[in-house]
């Protein structure tokens, strides 16, 4: 009885985190999809996210949802920047290399961060409020983000589907030289999809930091759980990256219920390798 | 009288690190001893993972997963069950050549990037599980009783005694990595690497192969382990699986030329080298960090081969020496 | 032992997409079998089926009396069976010589790397690529890197070997000199399969001939019977210049 009490209170907050880690892991899966690319710079970039609300809110007053905008757009910018520096020459290159060009942005964005805001925990005191569900009480701040992260899949799924760069990704993501036999200017394509990747990987960051702590360290955990969304979903599949962002969201919720909270890295990570040998295309599918 | 020419690769590697062995012996200097046992350290782990790497072509991220287990394992038979040194290595290492089996049987079925996942998503479910479980300490991790030095007349003896002993599993890694890159085994590793379908067309047993390349990937990582938070007398979750340690192995492999003996070798003492001076040097070490970054990244656009790789390219005649 | 090969009755299903529609026969040690077809109609997927890069949907493949219908690939590589490779598969960072190495080293015979040097070398010589032994094999061109695959294969001293349009791509002469080593071949013994497109030369070499359409079997007899066999012909008159080649030499 204990137990369900404890689920339901735990609940509610785990599926609105859900929606949040979704749209970080949906920029990782977007890349592989479209380049076959493990992208490992990833996690500082959910942290510079992290760091673009707190320079904009707590330096320049901009509300932190306002500061999306800006982030968003620095973000797609960042991500075509690095395509070209240090993706573009190694994209037909075996795994390790593209693995390792990736991993060396990570590096350098680390050194850059911990010169310029040392390693130590940041905080955006941003309060929105909150009200009670039931025996829950829910943050506006986890609310309104999760509900910004519906809308930012909803406006993916409309881009992928509805306009001519997003049919152009979904073509390239399918097969790559054929959408290029078809005259599809594969270079831009791929550069705009790492500056999409990104630029979700930052939009989360940002939104996380408006309910967490954080350092410059920490999208190295999101960027984890990426991995294992990315996988729930279909590695390929950014739409399925919603709700495997969703099954890890309930995951985190409802285990503290019935096992201590630090078996949930376990049981994550057990359960990510487990559907990467059963179900490598994820619980709903995704590209061969 | 042939046979020799065979091993003439072994001849450099094991000249750089009986040099390194014998550099803190001449200076007699504790400091240099301690460089000197990150570098042999880097060796043996490199080399280790360049059995998995670099001859069979598979990427492991989650190396360093068989040298937090293997430590784990045998530091709590030395400590708890006060077994020698010895015999915890012992242990130690065939406990990471079994977890690699096992493991092996299942994941290496996974090609390219999803194995890499894999091995990431093992590392980190093991540093979680080792931070659950009480026997092994939990989070806090286990800490050496000052006692079990004494057997070896005292911590200043013992930890003299580890560098020694690290030397030496460093020169067996190397024997190891030659022995396989010269075997018949070896060979049908480097058909896999290149193509696995051919390979097992030509009738290489691919799925047995590449567990054992795992294991002996994985053997003397589990005993580096045990002699390493021996000698640091603590281990907890968190130092025992860092990931980034595991990546590091990967780019020093990369850095020194994958697929050779003597590339781990190379790559490990620059990479550590210049981790090194750039951690101390006043200019470079607030962003020593993007340094790094940087020149990886030089590396893997313009030299993927890395350096030895790059070597045996522009100069085919050095071919049997740099192996 | 009858047949060094029983192919009993094979069907492969891609999802709802039949490759092979219940194909048998039987094939004769030291022989040469010319196995033809239009684009698609399964050859390659016969030999896949055979080889065991993926089993049979029904149906039964028996070699040296043995059912190797669910064997893998490296089971039957030890059988005694060896392949090339429509589009090759070099071993890229490899020697030439260490290629073939790999072949005499894993297959039928398991030689060690000391007994294998000398047998890559002395296949080598055969296939006529001994003085590329030392270069990398992604330095061949094509027409060197078909002798390779054979090579490869040669080195493993195979019963039988499955050669896939070995004579693809290459130019006149190249093509002469191939079919002089494919007969080389069957004359020390070993029994071959060839898929083939090069019309004249495959009805030259072959004892006997299948014709593969829409992956069933619709013709199979010595050369002169495929040659003036109607379904064949008909077959072939999606593509009207091969057709038209067919019925020239049956006229002569």
């Amino acid at each position: 009885m204990q137990q369900i009490s404890l689920l339901l209170t735990s609940l509610p907050d785990g599926i609105l985190l859900g929606f949040v880690y979704g749209v970080a892991a949906m920029g990782l899966t977007l890349i592989w999809g479209v380049m076959d690319v493990i992208n490992l710079s990833h996690g500082p970039i959910i942290a510079l996210g992290m760091f673009g609300t707190f320079f904009l809110f707590i330096r320049s007053g901009i509300n932190p949802y306002l500061g999306l905008i800006p982030i968003a757009i620095v973000g797609l910018l960042l991500g075509v920047v690095i395509y070209f520096v240090a993706v573009h020459r190694v994209i037909n290159a075996p795994h390790l290399s593209s693995l390792l060009a990736t991993f060396s942005v990570n590096m350098i964005i680390i050194g850059i961060g911990t010169a310029v805001v040392t390693t130590s925990p940041y905080n955006v005191d941003f309060n929105m409020g909150s009200f009670q569900l039931g025996s829950t009480t829910v943050l506006g701040t986890r609310l309104i983000a999760a509900l910004i992260a519906i809308l930012v899949t909803g406006g993916l799924y409309l881009f992928l589907f509805r306009t001519r760069p997003g049919k152009y990704i979904r073509a390239v993501t399918n097969n790559r030289s054929a959408a290029e036999l078809m005259g599809i200017p594969s270079t831009r394509i791929l550069a705009l999809s790492f500056g999409l990747g990104t630029m979700l990987a930052a939009v989360s960051g940002a939104l996380i930091s408006t309910f967490f702590p954080f350092s410059i360290l920490a999208g190295g955990s999101y960027e984890l759980k990426s991995f294992v969304i990315g996988v729930l979903g279909g590695l390929g599949n950014p739409i399925g990256a919603l709700f495997g962002g969703l099954i890890l969201g309930v995951l985190e919720g409802a285990i503290p219920a019935f096992l201590e909270t630090s078996w949930v890295p376990v049981i994550e990570f057990g359960l990510f390798v487990v559907i990467l040998l059963v179900r490598p295309n994820g619980l709903f599918g995704a590209k061969q | 009288m042939k046979n020799w020419r065979n091993h003439l690769g072994l001849l450099l590697p094991m000249l750089v690190v009986i040099g390194f062995s014998l550099w803190p012996v001449i200076t007699g200097n504790i400091s240099t001893r301690e460089s000197a046992f990150t570098i042999l350290k880097a060796i043996a782990l490199a080399s280790s993972l360049n059995i998995l790497l670099g001859y069979t072509g598979y990427v492991s991220f989650g190396h360093i997963v068989f040298y937090g287990f293997g430590g784990y394992i045998g530091l709590y038979f030395v400590n708890q069950q006060d077994w020698s040194i010895w015999a915890g290595m012992l242990v130690g290492g065939i406990s990471a050549g079994i977890l690699a089996f096992l493991l092996g049987k299942a994941i290496l079925r996974l090609r390219g990037a999803y194995f890499a996942l894999a091995t990431i998503g093992i590392n980190e479910a093991m540093k979680a599980l080792f931070n659950n479980l009480d026997l092994f300490g939990g989070p806090i991790g286990m800490v050496l009783n000052f006692s079990v030095y004494k057997a070896y007349g005292g911590a200043a003896k013992a930890l003299g005694m580890a560098f020694y002993i690290m030397a030496g599993l460093t020169i067996i890694a190397l024997i190891i990595s030659h022995l396989v890159r010269t075997s018949k085994f070896g060979l049908g590793l480097l058909a896999i690497r290149e193509d696995e379908d051919a390979a097992e067309v030509m009738g290489v047993v691919a799925p047995d192969t590449k567990t054992w390349a795992y294991v002996l990937s994985a053997i003397i990582p589990g005993m580096v382990g045990v002699l390493f938070f021996f000698k640091n007398g603590n281990v907890e979750p968190h130092v025992a699986f860092p990931l980034h340690s595991s990546i590091e192995l990967l780019v020093m492999v990369m850095l020194g030329g994958q697929g050779t003996v003597l590339g781990p070798i190379l790559g490990a003492f620059a990479y550590q080298g210049m981790r090194g001076y750039f951690v101390t040097s006043e200019f470079f070490k607030d962003i020593q960090l993007s340094v790094s970054g940087v020149l990886l990244l030089l590396i893997v656009l313009f030299i993927p081969a890395g350096a030895v790789g790059w070597l045996r390219q522009k100069f085919p005649t050095l071919r049997r020496v740099l192996q | 032992m009858t047949s060094l090969l029983q192919v009993k009755g094979v069907s492969k299903f891609f999802g709802g997409l039949q490759a092979l529609n219940d194909v048998t026969f039987e094939l004769p040690e030291g022989q040469i079998l010319g196995l033809i077809g239009p684009n698609g109609a399964g050859k390659t997927t016969l030999f896949n089926v055979i080889n065991g890069v993926y089993p049979a949907t029904e149906g039964q493949v028996i070699f040296k009396d043995q059912d190797v219908t669910e064997a893998k690939t490296y089971e039957m590589a030890k059988l005694g069976l060896a392949r090339t490779h429509q589009i090759v598969k070099p071993l890229n960072e490899l020697t030439v010589i260490e290629n073939v190495v790999v072949g005499a080293c894993f297959g039928r015979q398991g030689y060690s790397l000391r007994k294998a040097t000398p047998v890559a070398e002395e296949v080598l010589n055969f296939v006529g690529i001994a003085d590329r032994s030392d270069q990398l094999a992604s330095s061949l061109n094509v027409a060197q890197k078909k002798r390779l695959e054979m090579a490869r294969a040669l080195a493993a001293q195979p019963h039988l070997l499955l050669l896939d349009e070995v004579l693809a791509g290459l130019n006149q002469s190249e093509i002469a000199e191939m079919v002089e080593t494919v007969r080389k071949i069957r004359d020390k013994g070993i029994t071959i399969i060839m898929i083939e497109h090069v019309m004249e030369a495959v009805m030259n070499v072959s004892d006997r001939m299948i014709v593969l359409n829409f992956g069933a079997q619709i013709a199979e007899g010595n050369p002169d019977e495929i040659r003036n066999n109607p379904r064949v012909i008909e077959a072939y008159l999606g593509d009207p210049k091969l057709a038209q080649k067919l019925m020239q030499k049956a006229q002569e």
